[in-house]
């Protein structure tokens, strides 16, 4: 069953809202709460990502009774060096993202503690792709 | 797990009920539906928070309540009086006056339940210092304890598993009862509730074998007998003397409203109250949107207690009322001296049980099954247009839609789809009067100039 969610970059009011859908849908599957609340932290800090650094994006969520598997691509600048970028503390958010109370540079490696296979591919300049795999058995 | 046979005490009176779409529209959770006529509300879905009960244009939707001489089925009739009692009569009403009515009405003892809450906040404070998964969250309100079971399970284990100061104070006085020597079979703990959660709570509790508290009785009854017998004594003015209670500190005259609590913890405490604030909120925590937050006060009722549904006076004066009280007890200490002789014994029954998720927003059990059940959803929204009138009898187009997948309803149920059918000739009018006559009840659509708002309304014949 495969879903799709656009982000729009810069919009802060609007970050959350494809979590939030995400997670509506989980309940209605009785996905255990506790899987739910991993992949949504992870999701979560995945379109935060977006909306702060990249221009535009979008959130492919593909689930079956196995496995979820989400995909986030955006397009933007891209990340540099992603073994930095997955340090704790690292961030390259501005001071005024910072000032909204996101950009601590906690975001890649709290998407790896709540994702059960993480994968980042990302182009310097063209955009950043992570794929997050929840297991259900 | 899916367990039923949640006891609600929010009932529908059919003869009442002429089928609006009122309480359904504000259900939080989605569990009203209109069948036969008449509003029906799905049991495991209801966390009987009142608001249908306040948004019902006819009062068809009310309280069942233990019949108020259940107390004399009891030697020892204890009365648990929550601030908020007193706080909706006007000032020259005094307390004591208002207890001695609660005596003249058959109580031999009267309490009040925020006696323990300066016991159960130092308690709170001392167990939430522990807790690393923030923010913890009160179990005060047994509409929102309901509300985390069946909405947000993933939230339960953050629920502070002490009790609220109305069950702590039934537990410490049937003790202090029992020790004066009074058998245990002849005390009865009756609470004066503001609200039918607390009434559910007590006839089906979460996280306890079994409630502490043995009736419950309706606040509006008691302040309906409390305001005629007062008023009749004004008027002979043969005013009794009373009874003195011990004080209660300002922090526990306020406990039961708004930042009660939230303002007697550590840390970054914030207060929510009215139940669609605290859904938008829970929705924000649950992805960890929400950081460094210690403490969560969530109350269902704007105004917390005060805007109880079964709250007579205006809430916003009962709230004055009582921060005005509370003024006039600055230095009475927090934790009463008689229970001070008692805190061993409420360091071992405070803590409750385990909190069992409720969810009910699963379309299956099965994730496979769900998934082809929500595979059909989107498709019948494909067809249904998404105005969300209501007029199928769900509270919305999404909500029918999933009815329809749990077989509780039709796709023809939908009057704009009836018309489409009709075009296409798959319908004839007479069957689609049918049906709206089964969602809408029998000859609804006929003339009917007695209904509110309509021409006779007022002009009642003799």
């Amino acid at each position: 069953m495969k879903f799709k969610y656009e982000i729009e970059g810069g919009n802060f009011s609007k970050a959350g809202n494809a979590s939030s859908a995400v997670k509506k849908i989980l309940k209605q599957l009785n996905v255990p709460p506790a899987t739910i609340k991993k992949l949504v932290v992870a999701l979560y800090e995945g379109e935060v990502n977006v909306v702060a650094h990249a221009w535009n994006g979008c959130i492919y969520v593909d689930i079956d009774p196995d496995r979820i598997f989400v995909t986030i691509e955006d397009e933007g600048p891209g990340i540099p060096d992603i073994g930095q970028a997955m340090q704790e503390g690292y961030s390259t958010a501005s001071q005024a993202v910072r000032e909204m109370g996101f950009g601590a540079g906690m975001g890649l490696s709290n998407m790896k503690k709540n994702a059960d296979l993480l994968n980042i591919k990302s182009e310097v300049g063209k955009g950043t792709t992570v794929e997050i795999t929840t297991l259900l058995k | 797990m899916v367990e039923s046979g949640f006891y609600h005490a929010l009932k529908i009176d059919s003869d009442k009920c002429f089928g609006c779409t009122h309480c359904m529209n504000v259900c939080p959770t989605a569990a009203i539906r209109i069948r036969d006529g008449v509003a029906t509300i799905r049991p495991d879905w209801c966390v009987d928070c009142g608001e249908c009960m306040r948004a019902c244009p006819v009062d068809a939707i009310f309280v069942e309540q233990d019949d108020f001489d259940k107390i004399f089925q009891y030697k020892c009739r204890v009365a648990l009086v929550p601030a908020v009692l007193i706080g909706q009569f006007p000032e020259k009403v005094t307390e004591a006056e208002i207890f001695s009515v609660m005596r003249e009405l058959g109580f031999t003892h009267v309490f009040q339940t925020e006696h323990t809450a300066g016991i159960i906040s130092r308690a709170m404070v001392e167990t939430a210092r522990e807790v690393e998964d923030k923010p913890v969250i009160s179990s005060f309100c047994p509409a929102i304890v309901r509300l985390i079971q069946i909405k947000f399970p993933s939230l339960l284990d953050q629920v502070m598993r002490i009790k609220p100061p109305i069950d702590a104070s039934a537990v410490y006085f049937r003790k202090r009862l029992e020790d004066e020597g009074i058998h245990p079979d002849d005390i009865g703990i009756f609470y004066i509730t503001p609200c039918a959660a607390k009434i559910a709570a007590v006839k089906s509790p979460v996280g306890e074998e079994q409630s502490p508290i043995d009736g419950v009785i309706n606040m509006q009854f008691v302040y309906n007998k409390i305001y005629k017998l007062i008023k009749s004594r004004h008027e002979t003015s043969s005013i009794s003397p009373g009874e003195m209670l011990p004080l209660l500190s300002p922090g526990s005259i306020k406990y039961s409203l708004t930042g009660g609590e939230a303002s007697r913890m550590e840390g970054r405490c914030l207060a929510i109250d009215e139940i669609h604030n605290v859904i938008e909120f829970l929705e924000k925590l649950e992805h960890d949107e929400i950081e460094g937050v210690d403490f969560l006060e969530l109350r269902a009722c704007d105004q917390s207690c005060a805007g109880g549904v079964l709250v007579g006076g205006n809430r916003f004066l009962t709230t004055e009322r009582l921060n005005k009280r509370a003024r006039r007890f600055e230095g009475v200490s927090d934790i009463p001296g008689d229970i001070k002789a008692y805190s061993h014994f409420m360091a071992n029954n405070m803590d409750i049980g385990l909190l069992e998720p409720r969810s009910m927003m699963a379309l299956d059990e099965d994730m496979g099954e769900a998934m082809r059940k929500m595979q059909q959803v989107r498709h019948l929204m494909c067809f249904l247009p998404g105005i969300d009138c209501a007029a199928c009898g769900a509270p919305n187009c999404q909500s029918l839609a999933e009815d329809i997948v749990r077989r509780e309803s039709q796709l023809s149920a939908c009057v704009f789809i009836q018309r489409m059918m009709e075009k296409h000739s798959k319908l004839s009018g007479e069957h689609a009067l049918k049906i709206i006559e089964k969602i809408w009840g029998k000859n609804r659509l006929d003339k009917d100039c007695k209904k509110k708002g309509a021409e006779n309304e007022a002009n009642m014949e003799r």
